[in-house]
């Protein structure tokens, strides 16, 4: 049953194959035997998944079924779920019990899906290899060795081990994309403003933006229509129409205007993943379409931009965590200035305590416009280049990350390496656009990915060209040794 | 622009976490390799770019400000820390 797709499992519990309950069990038990050699899971949520499943077989059997009826998810731990431990994996929330829902939580609730638990992922959503989460770093399916990749990283190797059929992440400089692609799976991160925000504990509020890590296109889109809508909680919330993401899955790809930025295929790039890549798009020439080079000029500054915004953004976010109404609290504060030295100390790991710094100096007098402003300004010229591009070609192509998946310890001594692992995904988050990754070939074993990226709001066409690449591939269909 | 000992003293305060003295040097290191890395910005003339806060220039929402939520103080308190008579306890602020 773990070897199906979501799109398949869906069929089987309309089919009566098997029961929503059997299926949930299935997972549980796996996830109980196998999940102690990746860590992707933090929380399992055994007794409430057995309700909920126990719920779906009644709507189903009551003829009350849709696609996710039933189906078990797991949900990347920053996402609050009601009296449920939200730890962000921080010590920070290790003791928190969110009083409410997440909007995304929420919207799976009412589509009669299951909830397995909650995945790992770096502390606050901050890194590219979840090694800095409070609850121990998570292992790659492909290899225990190496990494999954990051923020999103026990969500992509729980779905790449086949602990859930499916999970959602979050991205903010990659936080799908390159976990997906480390770990051979599909990831997508939405338009800005496409998912609601609401209940995702916020690390750069302009940046967020939750999204589906699956197995297939298919598979995202069933949940894509799920996660997104307009939500008057979240003041950033686009209200425009969903569309149905499956409608549109098995248009034609020819004439489409593939763009192949030269900046991505560049110095730093793996000789193998830029073959793997250039396989890829022969694919898609043979499905009718057309490809030239097209140039992002400002490609460079991305990381610079990045790593003035976003921790400049989360140094904000991060100073509700004052040890006052929830969360950690130092023992013994002698008065309120120990107390948010102290707990901030204590309870935040060092790459948060170390963004925040960074982003506080960002923003201080004498400093705001050398660094935030002018990050800012950096910013508009890099959406402008998405804009200038898209009026020659409909999709831009490249590689998702500039290496396959590197091993645990590789690069956490050198902060600045490690942000070089977003090199590729970054400005997709700070223009806004919409991006996918999707399994693309194998290097030294292990998975690579293919990156798309739309213009604003065309999610349904990348979702269209990530379906018929994998009609006639199947690198998605590859699983890690073991598996 | 390179940060110093008393810049990171001065930062931590303001970000309100401590950070203990033997890991300042440490700290100052790290936060410059990451500086050098920001600085490339520098080098590019944005002159009459608008600075760009959200992705679609959108500005958030407004709502009347009117009461539409529910009190629901006993929820949000019951993981709290410390609390009394419904107030959220820190240690005294005022002499």
């Amino acid at each position: 049953m773990h070897s199906k797709t979501l799109a398949e499992l869906s069929q089987g519990l309309a089919a009566g194959d098997f029961s929503s309950t059997e299926l949930t069990q299935h997972y549980l038990d796996r996830i109980n035997r196998l999940d102690s050699n990746y860590n992707s899971y933090i929380t399992v949520t055994t007794e409430q998944a057995l309700d909920q499943a126990k719920t779906a077989d009644q709507q189903r059997a009551a003829g009350n079924g849709s696609p996710l009826t039933g189906i078990p998810i797991a949900h990347k731990d920053i996402f609050c779920t009601q009296d449920v431990k939200t730890s962000c994996a921080s010590k920070m929330l290790d003791n928190f019990l969110p009083p409410y829902n997440a909007t995304v939580i929420e919207k799976f609730n009412q589509a009669g899906a299951v909830s397995l638990g909650k995945t790992n992922m770096d502390e606050f959503a901050m890194g590219s290899s979840n090694e800095t989460s409070f609850y121990g770093p998570v292992k790659n399916p492909w290899d225990t060795d190496c990494v999954p990749g990051g923020s999103s990283g026990g969500s992509a190797a729980a779905v790449a081990a086949q602990l859930a059929p499916a999970a959602t992440g979050t991205d903010t400089g990659g936080s799908i994309r390159q976990p997906a692609a480390l770990c051979g799976i599909t990831g997508l991160k939405p338009t800005y403003g496409r998912v609601s925000r609401y209940g995702m504990i916020a690390f750069a509020s302009s940046l967020d933006q939750g999204g589906p890590m699956t197995r297939t296109a298919e598979d995202a889109a069933l949940l894509l229509n799920v996660m997104s809508g307009f939500d008057s909680k979240d003041s950033t919330s686009i209200d425009r129409e969903v569309p149905d993401y499956r409608a549109s899955l098995n248009d034609n790809l020819e004439g489409m205007n593939i763009g192949l930025p030269k900046e991505y295929f560049g110095n730093g790039l793996d000789s193998n993943i830029e073959q793997a890549i250039q396989n890829a798009i022969k694919e898609y020439e043979s499905l009718g379409a057309t490809v030239k080079e097209i140039s992002l000029p400002h490609t460079e500054l991305a990381v610079p931009c990045y790593y003035v915004v976003a921790p400049a953004e989360a140094s904000t976010n991060l100073s509700r965590y004052d040890g006052v109404r929830y969360g950690y609290r130092c023992d013994n504060p002698q008065d309120l200035q120990d107390l948010y030295t102290r707990t901030r100390e204590e309870g935040f790991g060092d790459e948060v305590k170390r963004r925040i710094l960074v982003g506080t100096y960002a923003l201080s007098a004498g400093f705001y416009d050398a660094y935030y402003r002018k990050a800012q300004k950096i910013r508009r010229l890099i959406k402008n280049d998405f804009t200038n591009a898209f009026k020659e070609v409909d999709i831009i192509m490249g590689p998702t990350t500039p290496n396959p998946a590197f091993k645990l310890g590789e690069k956490t001594n050198d902060p600045v390496t490690m942000y070089l692992e977003d090199i590729y995904t970054i400005a997709t988050n700070l223009a806004g656009l919409p991006g996918l990754s999707i399994p693309a070939g194998l290097v030294d074993g292990k998975p690579v990915g293919l990156q798309l990226i739309g213009n604003d709001w065309t999610e349904a066409k990348l979702l269209n060209a990530g379906h018929q690449f994998q009609q006639v591939t199947d690198w998605h269909q590859q699983t890690a040794p073991g598996i | 622009m390179a940060v110093e000992q008393a810049d990171i003293e001065k930062i931590a305060h303001l970000a309100r976490v401590r950070i203990a003295d033997s890991e300042i040097p440490e700290v100052a290191s790290r936060l410059n390799d990451i500086l050098a890395m920001i600085d490339q910005m520098q080098a590019v003339n944005t002159d009459n770019i608008e600075p760009m806060a959200n992705p679609h220039d959108a500005s958030q929402r407004l709502r009347k400000d009117i009461v539409t939520e529910n009190n629901q103080r006993e929820a949000f308190q019951r993981i709290a820390p410390a609390v009394e008579d419904g107030l959220f306890l820190v240690p005294k602020v005022i002499e």
